[in-house]
């Protein structure tokens, strides 16, 4: 394949102050990812998979390393680039599901769009009424935020995660606080998108099952790729 | 920005009450600024209108007489210093008149006398300012007739109409008979005809008011006037009318507000302690807005990082914010001037009403700077919330 990796990843180290001591929490992680990839990312917690999320998503920089997405080194770029960037090219789910709790599940959904534009355009009410639909939530569409369960708050923040069409969408364990029930049907949701739209997922996960259902499976120890399988 | 506007107005009603609490303490500042507004433009308009109701808008008398040089002795000045016995008089003032009266704005002119003396009666003995005056014109300046507290203001050639504060400390009341006594040294035996009280001290408690005839024998002044006082159409002109009649006459022409210092320092320094209890209500609002958007911060920190994450801008941020504080300044302006107009409405103008209501001024309650200056103060308030949001880490925010 010629096409330009979802994700590439050179000798990234994360170190955090802690106190007097600097503690290194990513030693050194070498990664690619293909485009449309659904990747399971495992390890015990503390090994650094949040971590390695919040540097891919922008979110937080490296202390060493190259990052690329989709080809655009993100290492050293401004506040602002790195915002329009994410707001384009890259989706989130929580795992404490974070909606805004003072707006509609529609509002909710929308927001990623409308932080783009500035407003909320017709075109986006619809595309975001047809993703409530897709995760099964049309009838809750006008429900404040705060008036949805753990489940539906879910799903909601996968619709979210999809409103600009990303091409990477990085979920930091979005089973982790669901039920057995809402877990399978969240889980289901990421790989029928992942199947239908080409969207390439990297979900972090302490569950096996979870996991085997992913094409990929990243294992972190220690703040380093243990093993790696497909 | 139509999206932040959205974002803040949705913040704003989503925590009603507070927000609620909020525009009505910012309301109450403002209510405290329009109220102070129309309370010192109040007093002022009751103070100049008091105090300039009975005096004279522009005064016009012969110029100072300067030093006269004696003789040039090197190294000294031999000069005779102003006599304070002799008042200079304006010696042909009825060629002046015509001139006075036709000067734009110029709508009274009274011809004085003056001069200083004493009244004696038995053994209280007071020292009195002599007013010589056409007895039509009595009134003319300050309202003696509707002041009269005993006896009639005609000026007769044997009668005085004097202050109540001089008839007091003499002992006197209308009908009764004194001597009077000038610098001149002549005297003279008079019978009060009329007792006045103005409600100025400085007038109450020393003037007399005599037929002019009888004033040029007292102040041994057979012809001139000591002065001519003005009335205006315009309080306001009094300084250019004053500059215009010096023009015309070549006399010393002198306007109120330059013949009352002390009235016009201490409306100064009432404006300017209208001024301080205004800019705290200001400081209190501003004070008050900031620290409840600093507050809606640190609550809503994790949905602003949410938002961060999602693509929304430290501008965007910035912005929500601000607006926050605009809506609660504006809607807190507007509410707290239009009570303040409303309450301020019923009582009537300060010049209308006949003493002892708060002379509060509803035309002078400074409604629009009080909006502008609280929006613009919300605004300012705002600024260190919204940066302190904007510089949120989401993923502090977000959290494990
Ligand atoms: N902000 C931080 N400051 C200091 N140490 C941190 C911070 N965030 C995470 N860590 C530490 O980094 C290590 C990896 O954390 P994390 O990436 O959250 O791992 P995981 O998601 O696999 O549980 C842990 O030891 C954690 O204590
Ligand atoms: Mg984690």
């Amino acid at each position: 394949m010629n096409e330009v990796p979802l994700v590439e990843v050179r000798d990234l180290t994360k170190d955090y102050a802690e106190g007097e001591n600097v503690a290194r929490v990513l030693k050194g992680v070498q990664l690619t990812v293909a485009q449309g990839e659904l990747v399971a990312l495992l390890g015990p917690s503390g090994s650094g998979k949040s971590t390695l999320l919040n540097i891919l998503g922008t979110l937080m920089r490296p202390t060493s390393g190259s990052v690329r997405v989709l080809g655009q080194s993100l290492v050293g770029a401004e506040d602002l680039v790195l915002t329009e960037f994410r707001n384009r090219h890259i989706g989130f789910v929580f795992q404490a599901h974070l909606l805004l709790p003072d707006f509609t599940a529609l509002e909710n959904v929308m927001f990623p769009a409308a932080a783009r534009h500035g407003r909320e355009r017709h075109t986006d009410r619809a595309r975001a009424s047809e993703l409530l639909d897709r995760v099964g939530l049309s009838d809750r569409r006008d429900y404040l935020a705060s008036q949805l369960s753990g489940g539906q708050k879910q799903r909601v923040a996968v619709a979210r995660s999809l409103m600009n069409a990303p091409e990477l969408v990085l979920a930091d364990e979005p089973t982790g606080n669901l039920d057995r029930e809402s877990a399978d049907r969240v889980m289901q949701l990421l790989i029928d998108i992942n199947s239908s739209d080409g969207t390439g997922f990297l979900i972090s996960t302490h569950d096996e099952n979870i996991a085997a259902r992913c094409q990929r499976q990243i294992y972190m120890a220690d703040g380093r790729i243990a093993d790696d399988r497909r | 920005m139509l999206y932040s506007i959205k974002i803040a107005t949705r913040y704003l009603t989503a925590t009603r009450g507070q927000s609620l609490l909020l525009v009505v303490g910012v309301a109450v500042g403002v209510y405290v600024f329009v109220f102070m507004s129309a309370l010192i433009g109040g007093l002022a308009v009751l103070l100049i209108d008091r105090t300039v109701g009975s005096i004279a808008h522009v005064i016009v008398e012969p110029p100072d007489r300067n030093p006269v040089l004696l003789q040039e002795v090197p190294g000294a000045l031999l000069a005779v210093l102003k006599s304070s016995q002799q008042r200079p008089t304006l010696q042909s003032a009825a060629a002046y008149l015509p001139v006075i009266e036709a000067t734009p704005h110029v709508s009274v002119v009274v011809g004085k006398l003056l001069g200083n003396g004493f009244m004696v009666k038995g053994e209280a003995v007071a020292p009195v300012q002599i007013t010589g005056i056409e007895d039509k014109d009595i009134s003319a300046i300050a309202d003696i007739d509707s002041s009269l507290v005993a006896g009639s203001s005609e000026l007769m050639l044997g009668t005085a109409v004097i202050g109540s504060g001089l008839a007091e400390s003499l002992g006197v009341g209308v009908g009764q008979s004194l001597v009077i006594r000038s610098e001149r040294n002549v005297e003279q035996s008079i019978t009060i005809g009329g007792i006045f009280e103005l409600g100025l001290a400085a007038i109450d408690e020393a003037a007399v008011y005599l037929n002019i005839r009888a004033a040029r024998v007292l102040l041994a002044l057979p012809e001139g006037l000591s002065r001519y006082e003005v009335k205006l159409d315009d309080l306001q002109q009094a300084r250019s009318v004053a500059e215009d009649l010096r023009a015309r006459t070549g006399l010393k022409a002198t306007a109120w507000q330059d013949q009352n210092a002390q009235l016009l320092e201490g409306l100064t320094a009432q404006a300017r302690s209208g001024d301080l209890i205004k800019g705290f209500a200001l400081v209190t609002i501003i004070i008050g807005i900031a620290s409840a958007l600093l507050l809606s911060t640190y609550r809503r920190q994790s949905e602003i990082g949410i938002m961060r994450a999602m693509g929304a801008s430290r501008g965007f941020v910035v912005t929500v914010f601000v607006i926050q504080g605009a809506i609660v300044g504006l809607a807190g302006g507007v509410l707290g001037a239009g009570l303040g107009f409303l309450s301020l409405l019923p009582f009537p103008p300060p010049e209308m009403t006949s003493g002892g209501g708060l002379p509060v001024d509803y035309r002078q309650g400074a409604y629009g700077a009080a909006i502008a200056l609280t929006l613009a103060g919300a605004i300012a308030a705002s600024i260190w919330p919204a940066y302190t949001a904007s510089r949120i880490d989401p993923v502090k925010a977000i959290g494990p």
